[in-house]
């Protein structure tokens, strides 16, 4: 008879890496991002700090994706610093950063279609696994063990995030609003001291919406994970965070707690429309 | 069988005192199985009373005396159930409460029932019984299964199981067990068990107090009547707040030892079946009626050699298979076709259904479809229907094996006496009797004599074999002019089985012969129209097809020669019909969230058509108002046809004396 397994509610996290909650686990200073002669990002300095919900909002081509970009190494910008948990770095690949604990989702979804629930997150636990490919190709022994305890990690966030029913469908075939659970889900595998989040509900009806909320929250809180979330829905975004940053036009207009943000005369303007002049 | 034999002195007589005895006689046998982390976790009952035993102890520290009530809030998990073992232990009722109730109907029923503790399953549930807890003065602590976003909250009140049990295995180390012990040693067979709501369609819900006499007497008679022994496993899905699922999935497997699995949630539990193959299943009919319905869309998909195959073998176990399952004789080539059908089609039909070691089946709660109850018996599935009442602790009437007809209930269960009473209504005694409505004393008599008989509210009658009937509420039950008798829901469910029709009201009480009304279903009747080049536009246009009306007359003439062979019913066979313009809508009141007619609505706002139904006439026009969802009001109106009906004669009357 297998004993039953006490559930370990503690999903393991980098979060214990002698940063104290509260400080700075992301810092970046004076970035500057342009494609051409086409400035995406100017100047922009903010920090996230340990343990908190960060969001970065802003009017559509503002910069916020780009900003996200530049975070995980996708992009590199021409000027600026970034300091992640006391590292300082001009470049990175994407790789790099997945590696030293950043993990995110995309606007759109970018799962593998074709592979189940199960096995997409399990791509996520890819950075964590010790064992090469040909240990894995042989499989047993060493590789199996550890295949066992990363199923293991990705069995409680399947229990996390409710989705035991989609185990092993094929994400191809969900719907739209699961599938962005998903990938919240392989995010999650990769055990993330920061969580990249690019709008985690676009396109989700009201029910979607709380739910992924209510996701959000429970990971920020139960498992420590700090987290940076672009969204659209003002509602979401002032419910959700403890502190946002607001861009227009590749600059930053405002940052504070969602209830000075809301009273910043620029943001109001950023939002509601002002004419702008030719610069 | 006198009640008080079936428990011999030496006996346990209550579920912590059965604990202990199949912690010694199943010690090494599984009691429980948990999907959870994609693996069935199980417990043996050795294990099963090391936990509720830390877990009960926990309680007592926490200060749950003899006496008291406590909520249990949840779906199907582990520690749900063994809540109620734990509570019984310490002399406390467990008081299990619908998950789904809305924190407006929750009140009433903690507040009544005075819970001092409410267990419950996860955040959600605690955030409801939270958001009450300043009208329920006696309740003083909540304590959850599930920790997730939890963390947070203010702990003085809120307790997790784990911490509980944490507890209560500090006092074990302390001080030992011998105080739990006694306590459990101090149950007696009389005490009160349980209170469990009866979900109320009417008015407030009424608690049902069951003693631990009455569970274990009917689970007892239950576990014999089925073979029911500590190798069976068994499904745990409904409604923990339901009578059902407190004596198959508690009172049973307690008695029986055998192991309960609790699905992964509520999504998987199709999936979840298939892996455990429970030996003994209970589903009312809709849970039939949607496997069904899921393989024959799958069987219209597949290839054409296998969709021949499953037509032929179907064909021949629609012929020989109930025959086969009842062990009457069968011509020997049968027996082989059958034998190759089973190996070829219901076999993986079966596995893929999850039914495959079922022993023995129940539906309740509702008349099946007689084509689906047939379509599992011939598969080779011992599928029965047992007729049950909360009141009753469950059992008022089964099906013994071989004597399974898909329009009854059965003959009486084991050491119950049913009676049908002058008007009709079914009347039953059973050492199952409920002790009483908690708090409710006027309910309590009216519904017991002072002779322990029962009402059960629904009329019926006994069938020529002995076996029971019921045909409606007896409320509902009327007479036509001429004095026969009329139940509307009898003859809406013949004709719901029809899967052309969806919903049907049926009228006739003191009026000269029995019309209804027919909503045809969409679904089924849009996909016919296809078939046959019939075009339509929207449901009324549909609806008033000729043709589309000659399919219902021929279902309506197929009942009436049904009811033309039933001695009680043969006078209210039915005379004329339409086919309604619109669906019933619950956004227009028609029907309740639940989808159930409201009769006496429908019958004021469409008075002209009813009229029109008893004058003669063969086509009415009628304007009706409709809402639509976004609540906008409109109005839809149309020429609604009649249609005659030719009577059957009735078959020669059977005369018997009824019970």
């Amino acid at each position: 008879m297998n004993a039953p397994i006490r559930p370990d509610t503690q999903l393991h996290t980098r979060a214990d890496d002698g940063i104290a909650t509260g400080d700075d686990l992301l810092v970046t200073e004076n970035i500057s991002l342009s494609f051409g002669g086409v400035r995406a990002i100017a100047d922009i300095s903010f920090d996230v700090k340990k343990g908190e919900i960060r969001a970065i909002i802003g009017p559509n081509g503002a910069g916020k994706t780009s900003m996200l970009n530049v975070i995980n190494g996708f992009y590199h910008p021409q000027q600026g610093t970034i300091t992640f948990r006391g590292n300082k770095r001009r470049r990175m690949r994407p790789h790099e950063a997945a590696n030293q604990g950043i993990a995110r989702t995309f606007q759109n979804i970018a799962l593998f279609g074709g592979m189940s629930t199960l096995d997409n997150l399990m791509t996520g636990r890819i950075t964590l696994m010790k064992r090469n490919m040909l240990w894995h190709a042989a499989w047993f022994g060493p590789a199996q063990r550890e295949e066992i305890e990363h199923r293991e990690a990705v069995e409680q966030i399947i229990d996390f995030l409710e989705i035991e029913h989609i185990r092993k469908t094929p994400v191809g075939r969900l719907p739209y609003g699961l599938q962005k659970r998903v990938e919240l889900g392989r995010a999650l595998a990769a055990e993330p001291a920061l969580l990249l989040l690019d709008e985690p509900m676009a396109g989700m009806n009201l029910e979607e919406k709380e739910d992924m909320s209510r996701f959000i929250l429970d990971v920020n809180q139960q498992y420590g994970t700090t987290i940076a979330l672009i969204e659209h829905d003002m509602g979401v975004v002032m419910d959700l965070s403890d502190r946002v940053v607001v861009l227009d036009y590749g600059r930053k207009i405002g940052d504070g707690t969602p209830d000075e943000v809301r009273n910043n005369q620029d943001v109001i303007d950023a939002y509601l429309g002002v004419p702008h002049e030719d610069a | 069988m006198p009640a008080e034999g079936t428990i011999a002195p030496e006996q346990p007589e209550t579920f912590p005192q059965y604990l202990l005895l199949n912690a010694r006689r199943f010690a090494d046998r599984p009691a429980m199985r948990h999907k959870d982390y994609g693996i069935w976790q199980s417990w043996t009952w050795a294990e099963l009373l090391e936990e509720i035993r830390i877990f009960s102890m926990g309680l007592a520290a926490l200060g749950l005396k003899r006496g008291d009530k406590i909520a249990i809030v949840g779906q199907n998990r582990p520690r749900l159930y063994w809540t109620f073992c734990a509570v019984q232990a310490l002399g406390a009722i467990p008081v299990p409460v619908y998950a789904d109730s809305v924190a407006e109907e929750m009140v009433y029923v903690l507040d009544h029932a005075e819970v001092v503790m409410a267990i419950v399953q996860d955040q959600e549930q605690v955030d409801k019984v939270l958001s009450i807890a300043d009208q329920l003065p006696a309740l003083k602590k909540v304590i959850y299964d599930e920790t997730r976003g939890l963390k947070d909250y203010d702990h003085t009140n809120l307790h997790s199981i784990d911490d509980v049990q944490e507890l209560g295995a500090e006092e074990l180390k302390k001080s030992g067990d011998e105080k739990w012990l006694e306590s459990i040693s101090k149950g007696d067979g009389n005490d009160l068990s349980v209170i469990l709501y009866t979900s109320g369609t009417t008015g407030k819900p009424k608690g049902v107090m069951l003693s631990f006499h009455n569970l274990t007497v009917s689970a007892i008679n239950a576990n014999e009547f089925d073979h029911l022994d500590e190798t069976e496993s068994v499904l745990a899905y409904l409604p923990l707040a339901w009578v059902g699922d407190h004596v198959f999935t508690y009172a049973q497997a307690y008695i029986a030892g055998y192991c309960v699995c609790c699905p992964e949630s509520m999504e998987t539990t199709d999936a979840d079946r298939r892996e455990i193959a429970p030996t003994y299943f209970f589903a009312p009919p809709r849970v039939f009626e949607v496997l069904l319905t899921a393989v024959m869309v799958r069987m219209e998909d597949a290839g054409k050699a296998k969709v021949a195959m499953f037509h032929y073998f179907m064909d021949v176990a629609r012929k020989v298979g109930e025959p086969i399952l009842n062990g009457d004789s069968v011509p020997f080539g049968d027996r082989i076709k059958y034998w190759l059908g089973e190996f070829l089609v219901y076999g993986p039909l079966k596995n893929r259904m999850g039914l495959t070691k079922m022993k023995v089946g129940y539906t309740a709660g509702e008349a099946i479809g007689p084509e689906i109850f047939r379509f599992y018996r011939s598969l080779g599935i011992n599928l029965k229907q047992l007729y049950g009442q909360t009141e009753a602790s469950v059992y008022i009437s089964a099906q013994p094996d071989g004597e399974i007809r898909a329009d009854t209930v059965g003959r009486p269960s084991p050491d119950v006496e049913i009676k049908i009473h002058d008007n009709g209504e079914v009347m039953y005694r059973s050492p199952g009797v409920f002790l009483g409505y908690y708090k409710n004393d006027e309910a309590t008599g009216k519904t017991k004599t002072k002779d322990n008989w029962v009402h059960t509210g629904d009329a019926g009658f006994f069938d020529n074999d002995g076996h029971l009937k019921i045909i409606d509420r007896a409320k509902d039950v009327g007479k036509l002019d001429d004095g026969s008798l009329f139940a509307p829901k009898y003859i809406e469910n013949k004709l719901k089985f029809f899967p052309n029709i969806q919903e049907v009201v049926a009228f006739g009480d003191e009026r000269e012969f029995c019309a209804v009304i027919i909503n045809i279903d969409l679904t089924s009747v849009g996909n016919w129209a296809e078939r046959n080049n019939v075009s339509y536009a929207s449901y009324q246009e549909l609806a008033a097809h000729p043709r589309v009306y000659e399919m219902i007359a021929e279902h309506v003439d197929q009942v009436n020669h049904d009811l033309a062979g039933e001695e009680l019913m043969a006078g209210s066979q039915i005379r004329r019909f339409l086919v309604l313009h619109k669906e019933l809508d619950a956004d227009d009141g028609e029907l309740t969230r639940t989808l159930k007619i409201r009769r006496s609505f429908i019958a004021e706002r469409y008075a002209p058509l009813i009229e029109a139904l008893y004058d003669g006439s063969t086509e009415k026009f009628v304007e009706t108002e409709v809402t639509f969802e976004d609540g906008r009001k409109g109005s839809i109106s149309a020429n609604v046809l009649i249609r005659d009906m030719p009577l059957v004669p009735a078959k020669k009357p059977v005369l018997e004396a009824a019970q």
